[in-house]
């Protein structure tokens, strides 16, 4: 016996020539008769019908920014292997597409020397707006809040915080990261090592609240649905005001836990709160270093965050005398 | 039925696969812990028994020649063009001649660096770079104890057997790239074991350790001050600098350093003065000694932009936190000791007797490592008898 028709939540993949919802009008946001098919690998783990989408002259756009982007960094990093393909497929996660040297301050660099990057910053961040503008819109017609609007406003925060405000308010480019998969990391720890330890940033400490605080709430979320699935738990609304249905025994199971739940509206919004404020205070946190703060260890000592430890007995030796000075 | 148990078996035979090749460059337990600093800092040395003898008995120390009776006439006066060792005694001179042969060209033999018709003369290039060496050497045992300190260093300390020593380097602009408008690499994108194939820049030496650009890159104020320009760029050529140290010495961050506050002398471990010490020997030796050699090598020897090799810490260090752990050759060669000791300023408290005991300073471990290491202790002393 499968344990797959025990549950109503279930996974059997229906299909038919025609979508299974009632006739609509077309040429309307919600007409999706045509421009679809189906993919069982997809049924795996969603809807396994693809398509239709909607593009639309932002979509279009967007993509078309975003390819621009996605091909400068490509041809630069091939580029950078004297275009050997063998080399190219080798190295690419080392690979980078670098910002200009901080002499350039805000200047406009020669190509090769980081114009690629501010050229391929300016199309990437095109390319995320413009997507932006689709899910204004696309909610908009549905009738729908702008949710999904502002926690994507969120992350594009802390991207723009990354690669445009700091940068300026630093007055060089050479501040925000390359482009590339390792290098990127890189930066990641050089801008810890050289503001003195993020982790000591007050910022970063809610940032990491929130990340992790996002993967439990996703976690305990998504495991009390799957626990309830078997009674309909999936569908929310309906059951919310019944007695033993799965939404009940969700919230039993929670009280009789920790004495709290949360309820079937209340926990997305947790969950929405925690994604918003991961990235809202992370680029806080990012815009002050260097700006405001440039030791985030000094500051937590001048704050006495930082606890103290015993001093070892070692100084500096370029200050004493007759240290070698070359 | 038959379907669910083999595709059940098949999922999760491909987990445990999956599993395996996710774990497959780590190293199989137990690794070795020893606490390294004031508790609760995570300051661990971390170490893998295999690891380390493989380490150890890639690091023994050859068997010597016994001391020569330094009375009798001087080889300045029993041989010719003796210029860096004339003050020796014959005896002596000839025992650091075959000490050298077995040192840097056991293969060779004397003949690698001398015309065997006439051992004066310096028509071989090779001959001209080992006296220059011999300096060097009684440069490093005399100047520089604020490095080597006790222990001191022969010819054996880098060339373990090699005519050229296996860890040198050489200035590196890159591998080729397009050299047009696209694919400027900048410095970082090509991976070398040298600093732990990592995609930070792939040539700190020439900056650090042949140039004297400041290494020191974190705020020394709270708050922004004008005075700390330092980019979050120079930052990564110092990340590649320190990846180096550590791979060269086999050691991690916390080896020299409270990560919490990396700049912070006040929570850094001895072992930091000792390192900063040697990036100025290092600077010195490269500029004094090297580089005056770049017209005496023939150019097969010389790196891809015509520079001399040149020393950094893998040179002598070899994977190792101490050279050889810390076993003394040069105590034995008072002829490596160099005519004029110089006082120089010692930092921190350290005990130079130890040299032979390697490890011998760290503070605590756990009982393991401490029994592994006295067994390592005692076969190095044996190694050195």
């Amino acid at each position: 016996m499968n344990i797959e028709y025990q549950n109503i939540f279930t996974r059997t993949q229906v299909r038919s020539a025609h979508p299974h919802t009632v006739p609509m009008e077309e040429n309307t946001v919600f007409d999706r008769s045509s421009g679809s098919f189906h993919l069982y690998l997809a049924g795996k783990i969603g809807n396994a019908r693809i398509g239709p989408i909607f593009l639309g002259w932002f979509g279009i756009a967007s993509i078309l920014c975003g390819v621009i982007a996605f091909e400068i960094i490509g041809l630069n990093m091939w580029a950078s292997v004297n275009w050997d393909p063998v080399q190219f497929l080798r190295l690419w996660p080392w690979l980078a597409l670098e910002p200009p040297s901080p002499a350039y301050g805000l200047h406009t660099p020669p190509l090769r020397e980081g114009g690629w990057w501010l050229i391929d910053g300016a199309f990437l961040t095109a390319a995320i707006f413009l997507w932006w503008i689709r899910t204004y819109r696309i909610a908009k017609q549905l009738g729908l809040g702008l949710h999904v609007c502002w926690a994507f406003g969120a992350a594009i925060w802390l991207y723009m915080v990354l690669g445009f405000f700091r940068p300026i308010l630093m007055g060089a480019w050479g501040e925000a990261p390359p482009f590339g998969f390792f290098p990127h990391l890189d930066w990641t720890a050089a801008l810890s090592l050289r503001y003195g330890n993020l982790f000591y940033n007050p910022f970063h400490m809610l940032s990491i609240a929130f990340l992790y605080g996002s993967a439990l709430l996703f976690a305990m979320h998504g495991a009390t649905i799957l626990a309830v699935g078997r009674y309909g738990g999936e569908r929310e609304i309906e059951q919310i005001t019944d007695r033993g249905t799965a939404s009940e025994r969700a919230a039993l199971f929670w009280r009789w836990t920790m004495g709290f739940n949360g309820t079937m509206e209340s926990v997305h919004r947790w969950a929405w709160w925690f994604a918003i404020l991961c990235p809202l205070t992370g680029g806080i946190g990012i815009l002050l270093t260097g700006t405001a703060v440039d030791n985030w260890y000094l500051w937590a000592v001048k704050h006495h965050v930082a606890p103290a430890y015993p001093i070892m007995p070692v100084v500096d030796p370029a200050t004493l005398p007759g240290a070698p000075t070359n | 039925m038959d379907k669910t148990y083999y595709s059940r078996f098949t999922r999760q035979a491909l987990l445990l696969i999956a599993s395996i090749a996710l774990l497959a460059g780590c190293e199989l337990p137990p690794n070795k812990t020893a606490q390294w600093g004031f508790r609760g800092t995570g300051m661990v040395d971390v170490e893998h028994p295999a690891t380390m003898q493989a380490n150890f008995a890639a690091n023994q120390v050859p068997e010597g020649i016994p001391a020569a009776d330094p009375s009798g006439p001087r080889a300045s006066q029993v041989y010719k063009n003796v210029q860096v060792l004339g003050d020796l005694s014959a005896g002596q001179f000839t025992r650091v001649m075959l000490s050298i042969s077995n040192w840097v060209a056991p293969q060779q033999g004397c003949a690698y660096c001398h015309n065997l018709a006439n051992f004066a003369d310096d028509s071989l290039y090779t001959k001209v770079v080992a006296r220059k060496m011999l300096q060097m050497t009684r440069h490093i045992n005399s100047d520089w104890k604020t490095h080597v300190q006790g222990t001191g260093v022969t010819c054996y300390t880098c060339h373990r057997g090699n005519p050229v020593p296996a860890y040198v380097w050489f200035k590196d602009e890159g591998p080729r790239t397009a050299m047009g408008y696209l694919g400027n690499r900048m410095g970082v994108g090509s991976p070398k074991p040298s600093m732990g194939n990592s995609s930070l820049p792939f040539d700190p030496f020439t900056n650090y350790l042949d140039n004297k650009e400041n290494i020191r890159m974190a705020a020394t104020t709270a708050l922004p001050t004008g005075e700390d320009r330092q980019s979050i760029k120079q930052t990564e050529w110092t990340y590649a600098l320190m990846m180096h140290f550590s791979k060269s010495l086999g050691v991690n961050c916390t080896f020299c350093h409270n990560t919490r506050a990396f700049a912070d002398w006040k929570q850094s471990t001895p072992e930091r003065s000792v390192a900063w010490y040697g990036i100025r020997m290092v600077r010195d030796l490269n500029n004094d000694y090297m580089k005056p050699l770049t017209e005496v090598f023939p150019a097969h020897r010389l790196g891809p932009t015509g520079d001399v090799a040149k020393t950094y810490c893998a040179t002598c260090h070899q994977g190792v936190y101490k050279p050889l752990y810390g076993v003394s050759m040069a105590r034995d060669y008072p002829e490596l000791q160099g005519p004029s000791p110089s006082v120089v300023v010692a930092p921190a408290a350290k005990d130079s007797s130890e040299e032979s005991s390697p490890k011998k300073n760290k503070k605590s471990r756990s009982n393991a490592s401490a029994k592994l290491e006295a067994e390592i202790g005692s076969a190095a002393k044996t190694a050195a008898n």
